[in-house]
């Protein structure tokens, strides 16, 4: 036993691992990753990434009742995609313990929505603990596994940003082997047909009744009385927020399990309080449940459903007072996060550009080029959204179609791109889609994906071979360019939008980042050719600025790319250091 | 004692995390409850990035708010600036005096302003202002920043610089770990 300063994430993977982990299958989403990567450095669990959620469900299902313990593990809107096998998992229920975490973005620090994942504990019926930090979260996830044994259903874990990603401390503690459970055949139980899925219905929500009155009572949900002028029913990272700012100035009811919620527990508590708030991010979902009992709180019409909680928003609106600070007068120009320096995604952009096409966008580090200078994105969804919207596109208006590509990434695509470019052949739309294939899945921090040819913990695999993928879906335009020559990437997918039918077009380099990728010396400008017509800071390049009506490349972040030294018409950026 | 709140702000790719990690683990060696709160995914490529780090005898929350920060320790003069507003009226703000621009002042949508250090020195707080840079240089590279700027903090902490080179040892590749040891000297010798 010893306690270390883990990541919410790591922590959740150290308490499945001690509780006995046997199977974990999830696919890659801020803020949720890290769990699955940390599974991944212990041998003795079975891990991997699987294409998406859906998929990684539905592995982890198919493992706790063939009776191992299992895991997998997403970010919000990726139990979106996985909604389908949740909604029946809690109707077959499991044979030995799953737990499923998801992990919300208040704030979308690196999201497309601010979704409340609650919602889905609700609507799908099944139990959902919350812990408030990296402590919480090793011990909820071991007992996430045992509530689901004793109940016979899936537990869902949920983390928000600042759980996930915040550094704690942690008890770490040695793992219990389980052994397999033996899997007796049992349709009624496991096979959902409407004979079956009516009688488990019932089951069901005889198990809701049970979880409540277990929740009155476990030590999950806990009193902390001090103050009682002011009583706070909170969870999650708002507990933590609460107690910072409050203090003993006020009474706690902290919620372990936010689904299903206790009534005597919240209305005793209520009742020894002269005044009660509901502290919780995004939506009022223990506030509705307060009022549905007829339990009188503040909820959100003092605080807000937008955003991150904070203890100077608390102390603000409860008590009133607020922290003094200094700023200067200047005008700070914003920071927004670009492309790297040698990022293979932006020389496809800039012939995009050229092109002046309407580009259908999807979910990677490529969004990013929707932002100036670049700014060649029109639509940005979800997750393979680019392909099967572009289609949709283009059968609505035919007559544009030839000014009209989707861009995807290669995991993304793998992910759920693929059934929109089956849509593409089936239904025959003048599309072209551009996979860009850098080799890794990047926005995410580097994992591997079905086209990188390795598993998660590195090991050699079959990849799949987009090109050949996509020519037996039906497509039988398939090319591949290299995204570092800009003439190419130019004139090949103005070939393809231009031909009669449907269209694929690979931009294929890897990641810059990757470690495996080896640069060329940086490049530099020959100050006496550079005549500062600024052409080469049309690709938004992280590494060039402009100092004295001249171009300047940063040798610290320069590559070698030399996508810049193709707009330059003077022949100033050369390649190599000056010397 | 009660909390308290130190911030890491600077660029995308500058070698924060790195910073905020040594940091957590020298605070935990000093025997303090301690939450760091980083930023990954999204704000990572090249934006501005922040990570909170919080010690004392029971810390709650992992963040830091306006006016809340004891020290800011910045990567980056624009920075500093921005997040100035979270410094407490009396904290220390260190600032290293690299510059890199934005990429609305790249195209020429902004503009980066000028004097933002005197700015800053002019609001009340106190200001250490380093070139981190050169210091790097000198220690051998230029992804030493983060490290020179470790050492130029812990001169204004109560830390033994022992447990500040432990740390160092424990989370730095052997490899790089004589460079590392010079830049956190060189930082902490110059820290004014």
């Amino acid at each position: 036993m010893s306690k270390q300063l883990l990541i919410g994430n790591e922590a959740v993977a150290r308490g499945l691992y001690e509780a006995g982990l046997r199977v974990a299958s999830s696919y890659p989403g801020t803020p949720s990753t890290e769990i699955t990567e940390c599974i991944a450095k212990y041998d003795d669990v079975y891990s991997e990434w699987a294409p998406n959620e859906k998929v990684a469900m539905e592995v982890a299902a198919g493992a706790a009742i063939a009776g191992a313990r299992s895991f997998c593990g997403m970010k919000h809107v990726g139990l979106n995609v996985a909604a389908d096998p949740l909604f029946t998992a809690s109707y077959t229920g499991i044979n030995a313990g799953m737990v499923i975490a998801v992990a919300d973005d208040p704030g979308m620090h690196s999201s497309q929505n601010e979704q409340d994942s609650r919602h889905y504990a609700k609507a799908s019926k099944l139990m959902m603990l919350e812990p408030s930090d990296s402590e919480e979260c090793l011990q909820f996830a071991k007992r996430a596994l045992a509530l689901s044994e004793q109940f016979d259903a899936p537990v869902i874990l949920r983390l928000t940003t600042r759980v996930a990603h915040s550094r704690s401390l942690a008890e770490v503690g040695e793992r219990e082997e389980i052994d397999l459970k033996p899997y007796t055949k049992d349709p009624m139980k496991y096979v959902m047909m409407p004979g079956m899925a009516i009688k488990k219905h019932v089951v069901v929500e005889q198990r809701i009744l049970d979880q409540v009155a277990w929740a009155e009572t476990t030590d999950l949900n806990r009193e902390e009385m001090y103050n009682t002028d002011i009583g706070v029913i909170t969870s999650g990272i708002t507990y933590t927020y609460a107690k910072e700012a409050l203090g003993e100035g006020a009474s706690y009811l902290k919620l372990g399990c936010v689904y299903p919620l206790p009534v005597e527990r919240i209305r005793a508590f209520a009742a020894k309080c002269k005044k009660v708030y509901v502290l919780e991010e995004l939506d009022p979902f223990l506030e509705e449940h307060c009022r549905q009992n007829g339990i009188a709180v503040i909820g959100k019409e003092a605080f807000t459903l937008q955003g991150e909680y904070s203890q100077s928003l608390i102390k603000k609106v409860i008590l009133g007072q607020e922290d003094a600070s200094v700023a200067t007068d200047l005008e700070i120009p914003a920071r927004p996060p670009v492309l790297c320096a040698g990022c293979p995604h932006r020389g496809l952009f800039y012939a995009l550009k050229k092109l002046n096409v309407f580009v259908s966008g999807d979910i990677g580090c490529y969004t990013l080029g929707a932002l100036a200078p670049l700014a060649m994105i029109d639509t940005c969804i979800c997750m393979g959204a680019s392909v099967s919207a572009l289609h949709g596109r283009n059968k609505a208006d035919e007559a544009n179609a030839k000014k009209s590509v989707a861009v995807i990434g290669d995991s993304t695509f793998m992910h759920s791109g693929v059934t929109g470019l089956i849509d593409i052949a089936y239904n025959q739309s003048n599309s072209t889609v551009i996979i860009l294939d850098n080799s890794i899945t990047g926005m995410t921090g580097h994992q591997d994906n079905p086209t990188t040819g390795k598993t998660i913990k590195g090991d050699p695999t079959t990849a799949v071979s987009l090109e050949l993928l996509a020519k037996a879906v039906g497509i039988d335009r398939v090319r591949v360019v290299d995204p570092y020559n800009l003439e190419e990437c130019e004139r090949v997918i103005r070939e393809e939008v231009e031909a009669d039918e449907p269209s694929v077009v690979i931009s294929r380099r890897p990641c810059a980042l990757l470690k495996y990728v080896k640069h060329k010396p940086p490049m530099h400008v020959d100050a006496d050719k550079c005549v500062g017509c600024k052409m080469c800071m049309k690709i938004g390049c992280p590494a060039i600025s402009m100092k004295d009506k001249k171009s300047v490349i940063d040798f610290t972040q320069c590559v070698g790319c030399a996508v810049c030294s193709q707009l330059c018409k003077f022949g100033a950026i050369k390649e190599g250091d000056a010397k | 004692m009660s909390t308290k709140s130190i911030m890491i702000v600077g660029v995308g790719g500058q070698g924060t995390l790195l910073a905020s990690r040594l940091l957590g683990a020298a605070l935990l060696s000093a025997g303090y409850d301690v939450k760091v709160s980083e930023v990954h995914g999204m704000s990572q490529r090249g934006g501005s990035v922040v990570t909170y780090v919080k010690y004392g005898d029971r810390v709650y929350s992992p963040i830091v708010q306006k006016g809340q920060a004891d020290l800011i320790l910045a990567f980056e003069q624009l920075e500093a600036a921005r997040w100035l507003p979270f410094l407490k009226t009396d904290g220390t703000i260190i600032a290293n005096t690299q510059k890199m621009d934005p990429m609305p002042v790249v195209t020429g949508a902004a503009v980066y302003p000028e004097g933002v250090l005197d700015a800053i020195r002019c609001t009340g707080v106190q200001l250490r202002a380093v070139d981190a840079l050169s210091l790097a240089v000198e220690a051998g590279s230029t992804k030493a920043v983060n490290v020179v700027l470790i050492g130029v903090m812990a001169a204004h902490m109560d830390i033994d610089r022992a447990v500040w080179e432990q740390a160092i040892r424990d989370t730095v590749p052997q490899k790089f770990l004589d460079m590392n040891l010079k830049a956190f000297a060189l930082g902490y010798e110059n820290a004014g």
